[in-house]
């Protein structure tokens, strides 16, 4: 009964010191650098993978036209503004004409001068055949010389001539007097289709050169979507394809169905970007402003149905001879690498595989550190920490 | 034989106890500041790793991407592809900003990876949830330390980016959180200004009779299109073949690139070396005070705890104990006050501490051995100057005052 007091200090004590202790093993192996490793496993699924093809591009009118003058002047009138429908054949402006009504005017009256002078050859030819007829008939009685016959002949020869100048005079005057009025009537803007303002880059006063634009039409029934594809990720791109736009300003939204209409023939050297054309199949309302940003997904066809993977638990290990793409696979408790190839993968994350693994091999997917083959490992079903 | 050390501490193991767990706090404390230094280098360390490079290629005469900012043009990863043993070469960008989720936001580094796929240099090695980047454009990989979860929407400048895949210790030199991002829009995050600014330099152009010239109309939108590209990189990450010497390649890109070329021992030097080469310092400063503070703190507490037993140690020489059995209690003693103040420390460190601090702490098993040697020199030390005064004492003073 005596060393009772003993023991029960004893007990209490040990009570203290055994769980710390067993804690402190328990730290010093399980936390740490010491610690194994929680890794989760996937399976390998045989699955039909869809790949699509992400890009993004502009939206873009296929067909714009700038309407400006073809000479230098300055802008007389603009009838319209941004936004207006305009019909082919409208007239959108016009140049300041300058003199072009004076010179008509000039023309007018040189015509008209000219009128005169075919009149005033007209009555010479006249006078002349009259006169040449009268001395052939007196030259033929042996009335007058034939010298003077001659001369008449000739006279109606000039005045033959003269007429045909006075005509020709005419002739050229009035075309002058059609190219000036063509060349005011060149001076109107007009619409070459039924088309949409998008663009009022000059005001009236304004001087401009030639070919510079006074006013932007575009075709708002040609709207289509400059999509730009990373060439890495361009491959099996083709005309027709479906695709699926999202507009930057309907974000989360499904976006609208449209097809691949072409693949320009020119990609982008600099960006490294393929250049993809997509068009609406129902043009959206309201219009999208040109220049809008678009998300563009292209469904590939599916691909026939083969062993896939998740792209997580694709990892590159180096070693001093090679380097490899692969897997870590749990074999015996025990991390091995395996390489794999690699085939398409969708935007999805799953990666087919061609080479390496089969249907139903388990593979790491997510681990909480880089591993290696001497990594001791702990198989969970979520790694800690990571929110579900 | 009866243990007078054992029977000892029994009287008062209440008090022993406590003491000892109190000393474990200190102990813990230093442990943990070892942790935050190995942490720091650690984290540079990190940094390399998860850049799988076996090169860094930077603009020439920098230290960059880590050290300083360093910017070579995006097409210059064509050439170096084409050197001599590179197996793979892949631009990079790195940014460190305010990433914005919601309401809050997060510093972290944000890191532009080129298109590829799993295994590309810079993307991240290994994910913890979620699946690797497979857009090009707006989507994101992020450490799990931003805080961010699956389906998140970060802002990125005036971009959104949906969180697709989580990872863990991906963190910049400064332990900033890394968030991968596909490269077009990592180039265009760092160059992009705000709309405001995109529209001041477009009137700012416009008022420069320089390019806006009315004989070329279309001068001045080309020369706003050159403002707002950005054809640059902060530097090219280069895996080289198996089989050849990281220092030759080096060399060659070096020598034919004209481009400063950085192998994994010289970036590693730079990043702690220099990078992070006074915070380090400071913090290794503060780790040997405390450690000199602790052994003192120790000393003292060991040494009061033998002087408060000076009268019963007096008893012990007047009934004539030897000299090296109170020499083996004391010594006793105070190793086993030491071995409760490691083991104590070493779990409030590791499972208290240690996941408290927002930057990483990295408790190494060997830092834990040395000091584990340390506390129990310490212990021996301590406890020999208390040695000194139990010898010197008077057995007189057992019955005296």
């Amino acid at each position: 009964m005596k060393r009772l007091p003993i023991q029960k200090r004893t007990l209490a004590m040990f009570a203290v010191i055994i769980p710390l202790f067993v804690l402190f093993v328990y730290v010093a192996l399980r936390s740490g650098p010491l610690a194994p490793v929680s890794v989760t496993l996937a399976t390998v699924e045989t699955y039909d993978i869809t790949p699509t093809l992400f890009g993004i591009g502009t939206v873009e009118a296929r067909y714009t036209y700038k309407i400006g003058p073809t000479f230098a002047g300055r802008v007389n009138h603009v009838n319209v503004n941004v936004g207006d429908s305009v019909k082919a054949g409208q007239e959108l402006g016009g140049m300041d004409p300058v003199d072009i009504d004076e010179r008509i005017r000039a023309q007018d009256a040189a015509l008209k001068r000219a009128k005169a002078q075919l009149d005033e050859a007209r009555a010479r030819l006249y006078f002349a055949q009259t006169q040449a007829q009268r001395y052939e008939k007196l030259f033929a009685l042996r009335a007058t010389s034939e010298e003077l016959a001659a001369t008449r002949r000739q006279e109606l020869q000039v005045a033959e001539a003269g007429l045909n100048a006075a005509r020709e005079e005419v002739a050229r005057i009035r075309s002058e007097q059609e190219a000036l009025i063509a060349q005011r009537d060149n001076l109107r803007l007009i619409s070459p289709v039924d088309g949409l303002v998008v663009a009022r880059d000059a005001d009236p006063g304004t001087t401009i050169v030639a070919g510079q634009a006074v006013v932007e039409l575009i075709d708002p029934e040609s709207l289509w979507v400059n999509v730009h594809f990373d060439q890495i990720h361009a491959r099996g791109l083709a005309a027709d394809l479906p695709a699926q736009i999202v507009l930057r300003s309907q974000k989360g939204e499904t976006g609208a169905a449209g097809h691949v209409l072409w693949i320009e023939p020119l990609a982008d050297a600099v960006t490294e970007e393929t250049l993809a054309k997509v068009v609406f199949d129902q043009l959206p309302e309201p219009l999208p402003p040109i220049g809008e940003l678009a998300e563009v997904n292209v469904d590939l066809p599916a691909l026939p149905p083969g062993p896939v993977l998740p792209n997580a638990a694709i990892q590159r290990i180096k070693s001093k001879l090679s380097s490899k793409l692969g897997v870590w696979q749990v074999k015996n408790g025990e991390l091995q690498f395996t390489p794999v190839s690699l085939g398409t993968s969708d935007l999805d994350g799953r990666i087919q595989v061609r080479e390496g693994l089969k249907a139903g091999d388990q593979v790491v997917v997510y681990s909480a550190k880089a591993l290696n083959t001497h990594t001791r490992i702990r198989v969970v079903e979520h790694l800690p920490g990571v929110k579900q | 034989m009866i243990s007078l050390a054992g029977r000892d501490i029994m009287h008062a193991w209440g008090k022993f106890v406590f003491t000892g767990m109190g000393l474990g706090l200190l102990i813990g404390i230093t442990l943990s500041m070892a942790g935050i230094y190995r942490g720091m280098v650690d984290d540079g360390k990190a940094l390399l790793d998860n850049s799988g490079a076996d090169l860094w290629v930077v603009q020439k005469d920098t230290l960059g991407p880590y050290a300083e900012p360093s910017s070579i043009f995006d097409d210059a990863w064509r050439g170096i592809l084409g050197m001599p043993g590179v197996a793979r070469a892949a631009n990079v960008t790195y940014l460190t900003m305010q990433v914005r989720q919601g309401e809050r936001d997060v510093r972290t580094l944000v890191t532009g990876v080129t298109p590829g796929g799993p295994g590309t240099p810079g993307w991240p090695p290994y994910l913890v949830a979620g699946r690797q980047i497979t857009r090009g454009h707006y989507e994101a990989v992020a450490d799990i330390a931003t805080g961010f979860a699956l389906g998140d929407r970060l802002q990125i400048r005036r971009n959104h980016y949906i969180v697709v895949g989580l990872t863990r210790r991906m963190v910049s030199s400064g332990g900033d959180p890394m968030v991968f991002i596909p490269l077009k829009d990592a180039q265009e995050a760092q160059f992009l200004k705000d709309n405001d600014a995109i529209r001041q330099q477009r009137r700012r152009t416009a008022a420069n009779p320089a390019f806006n010239r009315p004989q070329v109309p279309d001068l001045l939108n080309a020369v706003i299109a050159s403002q707002s590209t950005n054809a640059y990189v902060n530097a090219v990450l280069v895996q080289i073949e198996a089989g050849h010497d990281a220092n030759e390649v080096a060399e060659s890109i070096r020598r034919w690139k004209r481009l400063t070329v950085y192998t994994r021992s010289q970036m590693e030097e730079i990043l702690i070396g220099k990078l992070i080469a006074t915070s380090a310092r400071q913090i290794f400063m503060f780790l040997v005070i405390l450690s000199i503070v602790s052994a003192a703190i120790v000393a003292f507490i060991i040494y009061t705890l033998t002087l408060g037993k000076i009268r019963e140690i007096a008893v012990l020489k007047l009934i004539g104990t030897k000299n090296r059995t109170i020499v083996s209690l004391i010594m006793q003693q105070s190793i086993a006050l030491g071995l409760i103040g490691f083991v104590v420390g070493k779990i409030t460190a590791t499972l208290v501490m240690a996941p408290i601090f927002p930057k990483y702490v990295l408790l190494e098993p060997l830092d834990s051995l040395i000091g584990f040697g340390a506390v129990v020199v310490i212990c021996i030390l301590a406890s020999i100057i208390a040695i000194r005064a139990a010898l010197r004492v008077d057995p007189a003073e057992a019955i005296g005052g």
